[in-house]
């Protein structure tokens, strides 16, 4: 595909504003509540233009809460009727597949203006029914069948990466004291407090040998990206907007047991190579990487697959505090699934959020100083959907 | 009354033998002391000294496929030459869908094949094989697979709950010359006698206590062991082992002596007092246990017994080919001596006796 | 109420049958059709031995609805000695410790029922090779 300059420069996408509510036990709000919620605060921040299209990232919401139409339903109750509006699920990587429809949409010129909702609602039904709905993320006949959950799945990778490679006890700590330290001044954060590596090391197992510490805490929330092509940007728009510099989503196989190699995430390999080389960038020039960290494993598998780590050696890079804010490729700057929250389907969308906010140099406490490049990546369970995104500051290449 | 008549002895029209045998017996075991501990009855007379029992996703069909694909194993044939899956059992999990038809998809059996469940207490798998001796030796079929499986249910602190085990026993019946055994010849005695019973819905059976012996248990197998013998003109003697239903150590020793029979003979089969009652399991594992161990022209007496009630006793010889075959599936003392014993709370969860909804 | 969903499975399920792909001879579990290691059709049924070694393994703690009152229980990704992998339980540990490289063998074993009144649905499982477990 070709691509001439002049309607590279028109057809260039920016997310322009961001909006997100706290990640927690939202008792009291639904669905639909919480997505208002995330759209209300995106409109607070001071932008707002009418979407054509909204586009809702969610994962649970036919399972949990008996609803599908779930973007029809918000963008009724969002005062937005009338517009187009589809949602898109792909597991744990529907907020980053969400972003990618609202791209391809807009990079069509069929729609300048695109809402893109992320939100999850788990806290309706009891643990057993959370496990069996996360469950369907893997194969339904040949893996959820045997009782297997995400939880499950990575504690399955962990112990075979625990047997390949000759890793220390605290291998994995350094991830989930890197999230809890960043989130402490996350207001959206679900885990606002540091842990030490004594907290880390005498956790109790979840599935051996994913403890505690390793597994993301799900909870409800929503998060909400307002994205519009260059030449429908609003005026006076009061910070400066991102530009999408790359989008990218490559599936691979549901199950586990199909990869010939099943500690090499292919698809987070291929959208890594696909989203850099569309940027023109190489994994040093990312300044933020906002990865899957929905357990520990991932985000070591991640930093391999993705290229900023050799093979073995992800969680080295945590050990040594290479993926602290202030380190040469911070991760999970906000807090990360681990310690901000996971949000199941909406995850994405707080990655994109969180990105854009660090690249208007409005992440406050969180900033990370002279960030110009941040790549934001979810993947679906155990990487069967991995959905790319690079953003760059506005005056970026 | 008319005179007395010839023993109706069951001879098929073509010599039938055993091709393929199979035990199986899960990995469990709950000792006799543990009841007596829980319903403080005192370890003074305790009949065995463990039960075998399932796991939590065991039941009849899982262990009846396991036991079948032994006797396949033994019998070195294309399962889709067998014609019946037949399995014995008062503990089929479905109330209504036959047991049979997962065994024989299991095992490659399907389509061409007859399957049902049989029922009848502690006999219905005898009756199995005896129904499968008549299939093979009637020119109907080649080969038909007959098991005998339970996993016993016992109320919490009856007497049954000491003994009610869990196994079974699977044999392949087919043409005399490719056996590893042959039925010399058969017999089937039945009345109607309530010793022992559990009505449509029940989840545990009662029994007569004291009326579950003479008149019942030893009425009945005396009665077919004795026509059974008289018929083939033979007796105690001329037999290396004899296996009777042992639903505890007393009965079949008793029964064993009063028809003759030494200690030595009974000896080989005598498995209640390792793996308990396993009801129609019972007689049948006892003798996969023997064939595991016979030299070649052995002949072996074989009688069952099942409440309501009704006995089939069976005299079978070895042939040459059982020994170069046993090897190829897991003896019956490989399962027995694999085991994990287990404590009463762990048995009352195995067994769904802790409520969970 | 699933029933034929299970009915539909059966084959692979209670006997692990597989497929071997006629232009590569690639062995195929769980059945694809597609071969996926040279892409072309492959419909060809193949009977696999049930041996193979855990490649890893976890407990569930946190079993999800329907599974419940089998919690706790091992789950493993097995490597059959034909090729491919599969996910499924282990059973019959005992007091055995479970290692990465364990030679297992398949078992046809309950999964779980469907409700009260719905279908037991069996699969296969696997189990320390049995005469390895023997002491």
């Amino acid at each position: 595909m070709t691509m001439t300059q002049d309607a590279k420069t028109n057809k260039d996408v920016y997310i322009i504003g961001v909006g997100m509510t706290p990640v927690g036990e939202h008792w009291e709000k639904s669905l639909r509540e919480l997505a208002l919620d995330a759209i209300t605060a995106l409109q607070a921040d001071g932008v707002w233009a009418r979407p054509q299209a909204l586009y809702v990232a969610n994962m649970l919401a036919p399972s949990l809460s008996g609803q599908t139409q779930l973007a029809a339903l918000l963008a009724d109750f969002a005062g937005l009727r009338g517009i187009e509006a589809i949602t898109i699920e792909a597991a744990g990587a529907s907020g980053g597949a969400a972003a990618r429809q609202a791209y391809l949409a807009i990079t069509s010129g069929v729609i300048d203006v695109a809402l893109i909702v992320g939100v999850e609602k788990v806290t309706e039904r009891t643990s057993a029914e959370l496990e069996a709905a996360l469950s369907t993320s893997s194969d339904a006949d040949h893996e959820a069948v045997h009782g297997i959950t995400p939880t499950a799945q990575a504690a399955l990778l962990m112990r075979r990466y625990l047997h390949e490679y000759n890793v220390p006890e605290d291998a994995f700590a350094g991830f989930s004291l890197n999230a809890h330290a960043n989130a402490v001044t996350n207001p959206q954060a679900i885990y606002r407090r540091s842990i030490r590596v004594e907290n880390y090391l005498n956790a109790p197992m979840v599935s051996e040998p994913v403890n505690l510490f390793d597994a993301a805490p799900l909870a409800d929330g929503a998060a909400a990206i307002l994205m519009a092509r260059s030449n429908a940007l609003p005026e006076d728009l009061p910070y400066p907007p991102v530009r999408i510099a790359a989008s990218s989503i490559v599936s691979n196989t549901v199950a586990i047991h199909d990869r010939s190699d099943p500690l090499l995430l292919d698809s987070v390999v291929d959208s890594s190579i696909q989203a850099l080389q569309q940027a023109g960038l190489k994994p040093e020039d990312i300044d933020i990487f906002e990865l899957h960290d929905r357990y520990s494993i991932y985000a070591a598998l991640s930093l391999e697959a993705a290229g900023f780590a050799t093979r073995g050696e992800g969680w080295k890079l945590a050990h040594d505090g290479v993926i602290a804010k202030d380190g040469e490729i911070p991760i999970c700057t906000f807090g990360g699934s681990k310690a901000r929250g996971d949000t199941g389907g909406a995850t994405g969308v707080y990655q994109l959020a969180e990105i854009t906010l660090q690249l208007q140099d409005r992440a406050g406490e969180n900033q990370v100083q002279g960030a110009r490049f941040g790549m934001a990546q979810c993947l679906a369970a155990s990487g069967a959907t991995a959905a790319t995104h690079i953003l760059s500051r506005k005056d970026g290449p | 009354m008319t005179e007395k008549k010839e023993t109706p002895i069951l001879k098929p029209l073509r010599d039938v033998g055993i091709v393929g045998y199979g035990a199986y017996i899960p990995r469990y075991r709950l000792p006799a002391r543990e009841v007596a501990r829980v319903w403080k009855s005192g370890t003074g007379g305790l009949s065995i000294e463990e039960k075998a029992v399932a796991g939590l996703d065991e039941d009849v069909i899982t262990m009846s496929i396991e036991a079948a694909r032994n006797a396949l194993a033994r019998a070195s044939i294309d399962p889709t030459e067998i014609r019946a899956v037949w399995v014995g059992s008062e503990s089929h999990p479905y109330a209504v869908k036959p047991t049979s038809t997962v065994v024989a998809e299991s095992i490659g059996a399907t389509p061409h094949t007859q399957a049902a469940d049989w029922e009848f207490a502690c006999k219905a798998g005898t009756e199995a094989m005896q129904a499968a001796i008549g299939f093979v030796g009637s020119d109907m079929a080649d080969y038909a697979m007959a098991i005998g499986m339970d996993t016993a249910q016992g109320r919490p602190g009856d007497p049954l709950e000491y003994t009610a085990g869990a196994g079974g026993a699977a044999f392949l019946l087919g043409p005399a010359e490719m056996s590893l055994a042959t039925i010399e010849g058969s017999y089937s005695y039945a009345t109607d006698t309530p010793d022992f019973f559990r009505r449509a819905e029940e989840k545990y059976p009662v029994h007569g206590e004291r009326f579950t012996g003479e008149p019942a248990y030893f009425k009945h197998i005396t009665s077919a062991a004795q026509a059974l013998m008289e018929a083939l003109n033979c007796s105690p003697s001329d037999f290396q082992h004899v296996i009777f239903h042992q639903p505890n150590t007393k009965f079949p020793k008793r029964v064993a002596k009063q028809l003759g029979f030494t200690m030595d003979q009974i000896e080989t089969g005598l498995l209640v007092p390792k793996i308990g009652n396993v009801y129609a399991g019972s007689s049948l594992v006892g003798l996969t246990a023997v064939l595991d161990v016979a030299e070649p022209e052995e002949r072996i007496l074989l009688v069952s017994y099942g409440s309501g009630a009704g006995s089939d006793a069976m005299s079978l010889r070895t042939k040459a080919l059982l020994p170069e075959r046993r090897g190829l599936a897991p003896r019956t003392h490989d399962y027995i001596s694999r085991r994990t014993e287990i404590d009463y709370a762990t048995y009352a969860r195995y067994h769904g006796k802790i409520a969970m909804k | 109420m699933e029933i034929s969903r299970h009915w539909r499975l059966k084959r692979q399920r209670y006997a692990l049958i597989g497929e071997v792909c006629p232009h590569c001879k690639k062995k195929i579990f769980p059945p694809r059709d597609i071969c996926p290691e040279c892409s072309e059709d492959a419909r060809t049924l193949y009977q696999f031995s049930g041996r193979g070694e855990v490649y890893s393994y976890t407990t569930v703690f946190q079993a999800p609805a329907g599974y419940e009152e089998h919690a706790p229980y091992t789950v493993a990704l097995v490597k059959l000695e034909e090729g491919p992998m599969l996910t499924a339980q282990l059973t019959d540990l005992g007091d055995e410790p479970v290692e990465v490289g364990m030679p297992v063998e398949m078992v046809t074993r309950k999964l779980r029922s469907d409700g009260e009144k719905g279908m037991l649905v069996y699969s296969y499982k696997f189990r320390p090779r049995f005469k390895e477990a023997v002491r």
